[in-house]
């Protein structure tokens, strides 16, 4: 399968929150490209504007929050220029998003069903009773429940039942591209194995684009095609998911893959130095250059773009900015 | 020589409602003892209803077990008095999951450490209270002039949990429960926390029990694992052994489904048969056949009693029958220090 056509561009997304401390920069113009059928990890720090960025991308930015500008094209149709009732429409048809602890924003007093049905009515008022109720059974089977769990109340499921009932909600209208916001950090190891095998088969049924969101590299390294690492609202290094395992380029990356625990690095993995920034003083240039363990002059005052290597993979570091091999030496940056 | 801390064949059973009858076992005959002289982290694990938290809570002294007896240097530690009842509370301490949830919102970081000190008597003027707080949170990599003075929400994630610790560390306890330590905060700082949980061991000779679901933490700190599922230990060891090789098909489970960062290192293929719908129902045999791929007969009719499957291994399971038995009290044997 190689789709020639992105399914999803988002274009030069910003967002800000206005608080009494003043103004955060929570996502800076970024830009991301996904093809159908992709499946891009989005990791980072907490705070550093992953989930701001899958809730702009639906447009539900609440005040103090606002977004201030930038396109998301879901194949030729921009997102950001719909009027509300489109948008509306929009949001589980075209792009699902699945929320962090989704398992608890089920209607408790509410059968399954008949949060179903609510969905599939608003978007399809005029479709057949018993075409709902076989859709229903359909999107409950594709995540492997039970047709009576249809009858039930998210009380009578266990977190991982509840979590796989958000994601047949979150595809019960096919949608092309899907954010799942942490989708399993409540869940037990186990639970979460098999909620992430059912959500990467209802994907690849779908052929849908896929965002992950989340801090745990262990099931990125397990489940996306691609990582994209974020720092303080910016996009740090976008790459193929055993780049950035085996060869991450960006400091940051470099120092988060350093932070996990393997079978291999027993007793001497280590955390990343310092704090992450405070997204209303940012620190000038590179906004990693004060945890940076390879920072320049320039970086304190020239804020690095996200620049295509020769691999495709993008970064944005100033030890990237120039050719840094000729083009007769091998494509690997480990020279360091 | 007495043990620091001994369970003897602690039993903990909940029950629902005033008249159903309805019980769960969430600890079920267990014993284990963690020695004085021999500073160790052991690791419980296991998935939510496992009992692992229950098991904090029996060491800590807030609820009571059904059966059986918990023993603090000797003396149980439900007819603890006085001064002796004092002394436990300084020298068991906790670490708890939630960073968010343990502040008072009002007090500072400085009432918050100041305030064991003072009720402890740790300090006879305010300048060694000060040197003893600064101590503490050197102890666990922060600098004091940044968190002193300041409120809870001033702090990150990261910040508070070692303000936890270096809070327990302050009272120089011999045993610290630290039940889901680093679940909530951020992966890159998960290392520094647990990095003080170490330090905190090898060089103040603090025993640490580590309460978690996450078997990748608890191979980097510990040097032992009991494997819980419903309140029965299925498996025990050493942590390398353990881990690396575990023997006991729920443990093989649970590793299979870790998901490690190395991409080279796929995620397990063995299937996962659904959890049961539990109602309660008394429950003859092994807690795990309903989910076991290798069940058998004489599963479903008693329980198996743990084998050892290695001199620093045990697993309660019948596919190693043909191993010596080990008896339940004896299960601190398999557990290296």
């Amino acid at each position: 399968m190689t789709p020639t056509k992105p399914v999803l561009r988002v274009i030069d997304l910003q967002v800000s929150y206005y608080t009494e401390a003043g103004r955060a920069l929570a996502l800076d113009r970024v830009s991301l490209e996904l093809y159908p059928g992709e499946k891009l990890g989005m990791v980072g720090e907490s705070g550093c504007g992953k989930s701001t960025m899958a809730l702009a991308m639906m447009r539900m930015i609440k005040p103090p929050g606002r977004i201030e500008g930038g396109q998301v094209f879901i194949d030729d149709v921009d997102l950001m220029t719909l009027p509300e009732a489109k948008m509306r429409k929009a949001r589980l048809s075209l792009i699902s998003y699945i929320p962090q602890g989704a398992m608890n924003s089920l209607n408790p007093v509410l059968r399954i069903e008949a949060q179903m049905r609510d969905a599939i009515k608003e978007h399809l008022p005029t479709m057949r009773d018993a075409e709902v109720q076989a859709r229903i059974y359909e999107a409950l089977e594709s995540v492997e429940l039970r047709r009576e769990v249809a009858r039930m109340y998210p009380h009578e499921l266990s977190g991982g039942m509840k979590q796989r009932v958000c994601i047949a909600i979150g595809i019960l209208l096919g949608p092309k591209v899907i954010i799942a916001d942490e989708p399993t950090s409540a869940l037990d190891v186990v639970t979460q194995r098999q909620v992430m095998e059912t959500l990467d088969r209802v994907q690849k049924q779908l052929g849908a684009a896929m965002i992950l969101i989340g801090h745990d590299m262990g099931l990125m390294a397990q489940f996306v095609d691609k990582v994209a690492v974020m720092y303080a609202g910016k996009f740090t290094e976008i790459s193929p998911v055993r780049d950035i395992f085996t060869n991450p380029l960006h400091p940051y990356a470099r120092a988060l893959i350093e932070s996990l625990p393997t079978l291999n690095n027993k007793g001497v993995f280590k955390g990343i130095p310092g704090l992450a920034p405070s997204l209303i003083n940012r620190p000038s240039g590179c906004a990693f250059h004060p945890r940076c363990s390879e920072a320049m002059e320039i970086c304190r005052t020239v804020t690095p773009a996200l620049i295509e290597q020769r691999d495709g993979r993008r970064v944005a570091c100033h030890l990237y900015d120039q050719p840094i091999r000729r083009a007769d030496e091998p494509a690997i940056v480990a020279s360091r | 020589m007495t043990p620091l801390l001994e369970f003897r064949n602690v039993t903990k059973i909940y029950s629902k409602g005033l008249l159903s009858r309805a019980t769960t076992v969430a600890l079920d005959d267990v014993s284990l003892r963690i020695e004085d002289d021999q500073p160790t982290i052991m690791t419980v694990a296991g998935e939510s209803g496992s009992g692992k938290t229950t098991l904090a809570m029996l060491l800590l002294g807030f609820i009571s077990p059904t059966h059986g007896q918990i023993l603090y240097k000797g003396k149980d530690i439900a007819k603890l008095q006085g001064e002796e009842r004092l002394a436990f509370r300084r020298e068991v301490q906790a670490v708890f999951q939630d960073p968010f949830a343990v502040f008072n919102p009002f007090y500072t970081v400085d009432h918050l450490l100041s305030v064991p000190i003072e009720k402890f008597k740790l300090a006879r003027s305010k300048r060694e209270a000060r040197d003893k707080m600064e101590e503490a949170l050197n102890a666990v990599g922060l600098r004091p002039e940044d968190v002193l003075g300041r409120f809870p929400h001033q702090l990150s994630g990261g910040q508070r949990q070692r303000i936890n610790v270096a809070r327990a560390l302050l009272l120089k306890p011999r045993l610290l429960v630290a039940d889901e330590p680093v679940s909530m905060v951020d992966a890159s700082l998960r290392a520094t926390i647990l990095e003080s949980l170490r330090r905190m061991n090898r060089e103040y000779g603090v025993s640490i029990i580590y309460i978690t679901h996450d078997l990748t933490t608890a191979y980097h700190v510990a040097n032992s694992i009991i494997v819980l599922y419903r309140g029965s230990v299925m498996e025990a060891g050493d942590i390398d052994c353990v881990i690396r090789d575990p023997q006991h098909p729920y443990t093989k489970l649970l590793i299979d489904s870790i998901p490690w960062p190395d991409v080279n290192r796929r995620w397990g293929q063995t299937e996962i048969k659904a959890r049961e719908q539990d109602h309660g129902s008394v429950e003859t045999g092994c807690k795990f056949a309903s989910r076991c791929p290798f069940v058998m007969e004489a599963c479903r009719k008693a329980p198996p009693p743990l084998y050892q499957v290695a001199a620093q291994q045990a697993a309660a399971c019948y596919l190693y029958e043909k191993q010596p038995v080990l008896a339940r009290e004896q299960l601190s044997q398999v557990l290296p220090v």
